[in-house]
């Protein structure tokens, strides 16, 4: 088990499932089709990510570097969490990026009873020790813990 | 974050409940990038990416219901990118309804909503808002609170506006506000390069190619470019803007760019030059075989990867009336050699209503209609993001689609000869 101590970008509380990317996580290119025709597990549909590709990230621990790609990015995730197939939480090892900061503020403020706590700051070494399936808690104050 | 009295009051609730939460977004915002207060946009024309009247995105339309309802609407006109759908782009029975019915069943309704948040007219749809015959291309210096990332790249790198990576809807909200947040791309300290891209090419480098290289190397970082000037010249005249345009949206799709910087081309390191880069900038040689490993490494998704290729989509982002022009000779120089009258491939070039306008008034247009290929104001990404297009084999040179969609990409040479002559 390590523990990793992150910043609050939006807050809450989560316990989830891993699913890591090590590369950038395209919003648009990795949710649109899902969101689009009723896939309610939200499976990732980026051809250029072969580590998510076909995997479902909906109530999951979303462990990333960042987000990259159209700016329609933060209205998807925006949309995600309306139509609750958001991740339970998002933990970027980088500082967050202005696409998905928006999808996730956009959410905290205008949506109610929506929960995604996003964590950023978290290091290299945490998407380093992080790995698909184990389990991710989000704790107070940014404290992310990983067994 | 320190605000001045007027947004403090805005942010408190004197302008009501929905200008509240306006504030508080951008506030929001503003605040996880550290940023210490809000400026005034003081572009003309804001641009918004959210063009589609897609039923499944309801919980947009519902947020801009509020925003209508409650007065708080843009106080800038503003353009949009481009509509999903066109009659004259080739479709299926079945896509047909699809689209229709299922897929963009909200856009009468959506364009209703833009109107009344304040869209500059109902030719306003591209993501090239920024080309003369559409009108809304801001002067260097000026902040603004653009979406789409193809457009704030080129209104960056360009034009030497500031403009930060925008989200749909949050566009929105710095416009209404009047304010955006000041942090990254509109801050100096935020436009300098901690990448320094050599380009080593023996040849001009496909701009969609070298764009795709770069963001997937660079990611968000500023780059500076070395080297690209001996391709484009130092002058951003007609042929190099359009250069720019094409490669800044590969930059800015396949990776997360928002600014580069061009030496010797583009407005700042014109200005600034090298004192642009900061200490310590990583490096990155681009040289013949990198752009031919850079394009090997992109998968083919078809299903057949063998396929005969059934649609040809060009102009992602929009093309220029330029670029029309001379595609019309290029189509027409291939289609003589090759012995055909017309495309041997469904082929659909895609620009700005207003260029499409002036496309038509010149004699190019009935030229390359007698080609076959079908000139469109639509969107090729929204036009294929459904499951039977992604079923379908289409090629393109644009990466931007490549990155989002089934499409396959080619170069322009290979797109030409595809068309013009067939083959797999």
């Amino acid at each position: 088990m390590r523990q990793f101590q992150g910043r609050i970008v939006t807050p809450g509380n989560a316990k989830a499932e891993a699913v890591v990317t090590h590369a950038g996580f395209n919003t648009l290119a990795s949710l649109q089709k899902s969101l689009q025709f009723g896939d309610k597990t939200a499976k990732v549909n980026d051809q250029n990510n072969p580590e998510l590709y076909g995997k479902p990230i909906a109530g999951k621990a979303l462990c990333l570097p960042q987000t990259i790609g159209s700016t329609t990015g933060g209205m998807v995730l925006y949309c995600a969490c309306a139509m609750k197939r958001q991740p339970a939480c998002m933990l970027f090892a980088n500082h967050i990026d202005s696409l998905a900061a928006a999808g996730a503020i956009l959410a905290d403020v205008w949506l109610e009873d929506i929960s995604m706590p996003v964590i950023d700051c978290l290091g290299e070494e945490f998407l380093s020790y992080v790995k698909d399936g184990m389990t991710v808690t989000v704790g107070d104050h940014g404290v992310v813990t990983v067994e | 974050m320190i605000l001045t009295q007027e947004q403090q009051e805005i942010l408190n609730g004197s302008k009501g409940d929905t200008m509240a939460k306006v504030m508080k977004t951008l506030v929001m915002y503003g605040e996880a990038f550290g940023a210490e207060k809000l400026v005034p946009i003081t572009g003309k024309y804001n641009h918004l990416v959210t063009s589609f009247g897609l039923g499944v995105i309801e919980p947009v339309y519902e947020l801009m219901d509020k925003l209508i309802e409650a007065g708080a609407v843009s106080g800038q006109r503003f353009s949009v990118d481009p509509r999903p759908l066109d009659k004259n782009v080739p479709k299926n029975f079945l896509q047909n309804i699809i689209f229709k019915f299922f897929m963009y069943n909200k856009q009468d309704f959506y364009e209703e909503q833009l109107k009344k948040l304040g869209l500059m007219d109902s030719d306003a749809f591209t993501c090239a808002c920024y080309l003369d015959q559409v009108g809304n291309k801001p002067e260097k210096g000026e902040v603004l609170s653009w979406a789409e990332s193809s457009a704030v790249v080129y209104a960056n790198s360009v034009l030497g506006a500031r403009c930060n990576r925008n989200s749909g809807i949050m566009d929105i909200m710095g416009s209404i506000a009047g304010f955006v947040p000041y942090f990254g791309l509109l801050t100096d300290d935020g436009r300098k390069a901690s990448w320094v891209v050599k380009i080593e090419t023996t040849k001009k480098p496909e701009a969609q190619l070298l764009g795709s290289a770069i963001g997937m190397k660079v990611m968000e970082d500023v780059p500076y470019i070395v080297g690209l000037d001996k391709w484009l010249g130092t002058e951003l005249d007609e042929q190099a803007c359009t250069y720019l345009k094409d490669f800044g949206a590969a930059t800015a799709s396949n990776g997360a760019v928002g600014l580069y910087h061009v030496e010797n081309l583009t407005p700042e390191a014109v200005e600034q030059g090298k004192k642009l880069i900061l200490d310590g900038a990583r490096e990155y040689v681009i040289d013949d075989a990198e752009l031919e490993r850079v394009k090997n490494d992109y998968p083919v998704i078809w299903k057949d990867p063998n396929a005969k290729p059934k649609l040809c989509f060009m102009g992602c982002p929009h093309m220029t009336l330029q670029q029309l022009k001379d595609w019309t000779d290029k189509v027409e120089a291939g289609l003589k050699k090759a012995g055909n009258a017309k495309v041997v491939i469904p082929t659909v070039f895609t620009a700005a209503p207003a260029v499409l306008k002036e496309f038509e008034k010149t004699p190019y247009a009935p030229r390359l209609k007698a080609t076959g290929v079908i000139t469109s104001y639509i969107c090729p990404l929204m036009y294929m993001n459904n499951p039977l297009c992604a079923k379908m084999p289409v090629i393109t040179s644009s990466n931007k689609l490549r990155t989002y969609t089934t499409a396959r990409y080619y170069t322009d040479d290979e797109i030409l000869l595809q068309i013009t002559k067939g083959g797999k």
